[in-house]
């Protein structure tokens, strides 16, 4: 089996698939044309859209065995349209479908038995908890491919995923299809990812539980892409977007990881006017964000741009002048959503000019500095954030891929330790962004920098921060957890991790129950 | 040589493990592994097994390892200063009141340290009326390094309320920063209880340090970075000090008895000082030659 440029071992085919094994960041050169989608059906004036219930939709996209549907993932935990959906096609007994959401949660349990039993059989999008756990566990009959928000967008544009029927849940939609997350009783902030599926999908069809009077606007998607638009009771619970996620730690030795990195960006000359970061939700980025803020204020800086996931403490950084510009493309808190709606520096952006590397340029290569998580990091600072040390399936990849190779000082704030298990490992159990595009990990017992970053080292220079090489950082973290044992797997290939480019850069393998 | 520097003291409860593990990544000065109060008494042998386990397992990084045992009254003491070991900088000795315990906590520790190259110090807390009105006299006892001040059970002693001004602590704060300064030893502070109240906690600080207190006792490493920042000295502190250092060196090499700088003569206490300011900007990690040049 070939090897890949991280060690891994990849077949050289897959369900039929033939895989291209991952070469480094910025090794593979696109070529050939984009996929086009469908020349539309022929819409006349007088024709109507609005049909009268999500059945009336399904019947008429013609939804058949076989099939591949997306969704966004903007309600995140709250998305309530998904398993609607999904029950409405199992009970018209359809099969085989290929699920290409964006990002499935918890609240999707449901759909485990669809894995199960043949409903759906196929995967082109994140795993967040227990559908990730079920085909961890052998379920589902084909292969899960999980890829970056920016390598999802270039799937779609390169026709490697072929969306027959979109969903897209629409916070706001108006009788001729333009859509926006903005109002209604449901709002969800931006529509980013919903962008390129109605784009590229043969169908899109509007849910909405606010429909309103043409024209609706601002629209995140135009009516020339939409075919229909619907509705229902309630797409989604806005405030489940949060769950847990926007609250700062206040976990002191969270805090002191968050505290440390801020002044690591200091000593690394990177707190400086004009600069741009990727901000995040969950405890210890948001705290490192709010940090980031204290530090610039305080050093009388003005930064260009954040990019986020938006929190509250990002829309107070814009109002106070820190930052002149936030793109949006997740928002996490009713603050954001209020800047949102309000400040025009606020401004939403699709998932493909944040991230897709196959553009002529992201958002994510004019990013600074940013803070990503992990669930385990190597020796060579490869990262994982897709499985857990005990090797289920359990998360997606986000924009861990994409921010970490676009940014120029990419930092993985993380405890040295989760329960027992040790951050840093020698190899760590799947490969999901390569060690080559990160710079720094911050723990609460140290820091370790990339060696290939030998300008920061320098500039680090007598330092009183804990900076030690990470072999010593995990000599330190294991002399408290001990060394765990790697997890058994069966042969069977379960889930096929890509790089951004489209190149795989690990697989994963079912679990040994 | 320099005294050791006791910005912050952060209290450790002596039955918590996780709390335990992570005591040293904090940066305080001291840490206290504590068997007294924060250990409910059915809990005070499992305390001093893990307790006695941390100190030689656990790293504390920089930080001065102190542990608080059971006062010499309780039927824990002595069991409590049997797990002391070379890791151990000092004692804590709650609730002293004359001049008696802190002897016998000191016969205790010349058969432990006998053999070690330190001599493991004693920090008495003052925490009752008695205790304020002996205060020089257990400062001026053999070993002791600081006197600490307790405030809750002080306040309880007098039959005072706490207030968020302090007020009712004002006679005891001065009394005991007197002592510790006539005895020629440190006195630090009590905790400031309210962990959400950052604010408040920089400013009763703020006050501490300015009526002569060196440091000041957490309860929540969350608070260790105010107290830190607010002993943190200015640009301003730092150069004036640096400034005295130097007009004692050229004064030395010169071999010149009366030594003024500005117009000022510089004594021994003004010295002292200065030395102490450029250990507290050495502490805080403020870079002093970067400072001197701009």
């Amino acid at each position: 089996m070939p090897v890949n440029a991280v060690g891994r071992e990849i077949p050289d085919e897959i369900d039929g698939r033939r895989l291209i094994p991952f070469k480094g960041a910025y090794a593979r050169r696109p070529e050939g044309r984009l996929h086009a989608p469908k020349i539309p059906p022929l819409i006349k004036p007088g024709d109507t859209k609005v049909l009268p219930s999500l059945d009336d939709a399904i019947d008429k996209a013609e939804i058949r065995d076989g099939m591949t549907l997306s969704f966004h993932h903007h309600f995140r935990d709250g998305d309530m349209l998904v398993n609607m959906v999904l029950e409405k096609l199992a009970k018209r007994g359809i099969k085989d479908l290929k699920m290409a959401h964006i990002a499935l949660f918890p609240v999707h349990e449901p759909l485990v038995k669809y894995i199960e039993n043949g409903v759906i059989t196929s995967t082109e999008g994140s795993l967040n908890g227990p559908t990730g756990r079920a085909i961890s566990m052998g379920k589902m009959k084909g292969v899960a491919t999980l890829r970056s928000h920016g390598g999802r967008v270039r799937a779609v544009k390169a026709g490697e995923i072929e969306i027959d029927v979109n969903f897209i849940a629409a916070p706001t939609a108006d009788t001729y299809g333009n859509c926006n997350g903005l109002w209604g009783k449901s709002p969800c902030g931006p529509l980013s990812y919903a962008m390129i599926d109605a784009e590229h999908a043969d169908k899109v069809i509007a849910v909405t539980d606010n429909l309103v009077p043409y024209p609706a606007v601002p629209f995140s998607i135009p009516q020339t892409q939409v075919d229909y638009v619907t509705t229902v009771e309630k797409i989604g619970i806005p405030e489940k977007i949060v769950s847990g996620t926007t609250r700062i730690t206040t976990s002191p030795s969270r805090l002191r990881i968050a505290g440390q990195a801020i002044q690591l960006l200091k000593e690394a000359g990177y707190i400086r006017d004009g600069m741009s970061f990727q901000a995040g939700a969950g405890g210890i980025s948001l705290a490192a964000t709010k940090f980031l803020g204290d530090a610039m204020r305080k050093e009388g800086v003005k930064g260009s741009f954040a990019m986020g996931g938006t929190t509250r403490y990002v829309t107070d950084m814009l109002k106070e002048g820190l930052i002149k510009t936030i793109f949006d493309a997740q928002l996490f808190d009713l603050h954001a959503l209020e800047s949102l709606r309000n400040n025009p520096n606020h401004v939403e952006v699709s998932s493909e000019m944040y991230a897709d590397i196959h553009t002529k340029g992201t958002i994510v290569n004019r990013v600074d500095v940013s803070f990503l998580g992990a669930t385990e990091v190597d020796i060579d600072f490869n990262v994982n954030v897709n499985t857990h040390s005990d090797g289920w399936l359990l998360h997606g990849i986000g924009g861990h891929q994409d921010v970490a190779a676009g940014s120029d000082f990419t930092m993985i704030l993380a405890p040295s330790f989760r329960g027992r298990v040790p951050i840093i490992t020698d190899r760590v159990t799947t490969v999901t962004t390569p060690g080559e595009t990160i710079d720094a990990i911050v723990t609460e017992r140290g820091i370790a920098i990339n060696p290939r970053r030998e300008d920061i080292l320098d500039r680090l220079h007598g330092t009183k921060l804990p900076i030690m090489p990470i072999e010593e950082l995990m000599k330190k973290i294991h002399r408290i957890t001990g060394t765990p044992k790697k997890p058994e797997f069966t042969d069977r290939i379960v889930a096929v991790i890509e790089y951004r480019d489209g190149t795989v850069i690990d697989v994963v393998r079912q679990k040994k129950l | 040589m320099n005294e050791r520097l006791r910005r912050s003291r952060l209290f450790l409860p002596g039955n918590n493990p996780k709390i335990i593990q992570d005591g040293g990544v904090f940066e305080a000065d001291s840490i206290i592994l504590d068997l007294e109060d924060s250990v409910r008494l059915d809990s005070k042998d499992e305390a001093r097994i893990l307790v006695k386990w941390a100190l030689r397992e656990v790293d504390f990084g920089r930080s001065e390892v102190l542990i608080r045992v059971n006062s010499p009254e309780t039927e824990f003491f002595e069991a409590d200063m049997a797990i002391i070991s070379e890791r151990v900088d000092g004692v804590v000795l709650p609730k002293a009141e004359s001049r008696g315990d802190i002897e016998r906590v000191s016969s205790f520790l010349d058969s432990i340290d006998k053999g070690m190259d330190k001599d493991i110090v004693i920090i008495p807390t003052i925490e009752s009326a008695l205790g304020v009105i002996n205060a020089y006299e257990i400062a001026s006892s053999p070993r002791v390094a600081a006197l600490a001040f307790g405030a809750e059970d002080f306040t309880r002693d007098i039959g005072a309320e706490r207030s968020p001004e302090g007020n009712e602590l004002w006679y005891a704060r001065s009394a005991i920063v007197t002592a510790a300064k006539a005895a020629g030893v440190q006195a630090l502070d009590t905790v400031y209880p309210d962990v959400r109240d950052s604010e408040g906690l920089r400013r009763e600080t703020e006050m501490i340090k300015r009526i002569g207190f060196d440091g000041k006792s957490a309860i929540h490493p969350n608070q260790l970075e105010i107290i830190h920042d607010v002993f943190t000295p200015s640009l301003e502190e730092v150069k004036n000090a640096h400034d005295i250092l130097v007009a004692i060196a050229e004064a030395e090499e010169k071999k010149s008895g009366v030594i003024a700088l500005n117009g000022r003569m510089i004594d021994r206490p003004v010295v002292e000082r200065a030395k102490r300011v450029i250990r507290l900007a050495e502490a805080a990690g403020m870079d002093i030659d970067r400072i001197l040049e701009e």
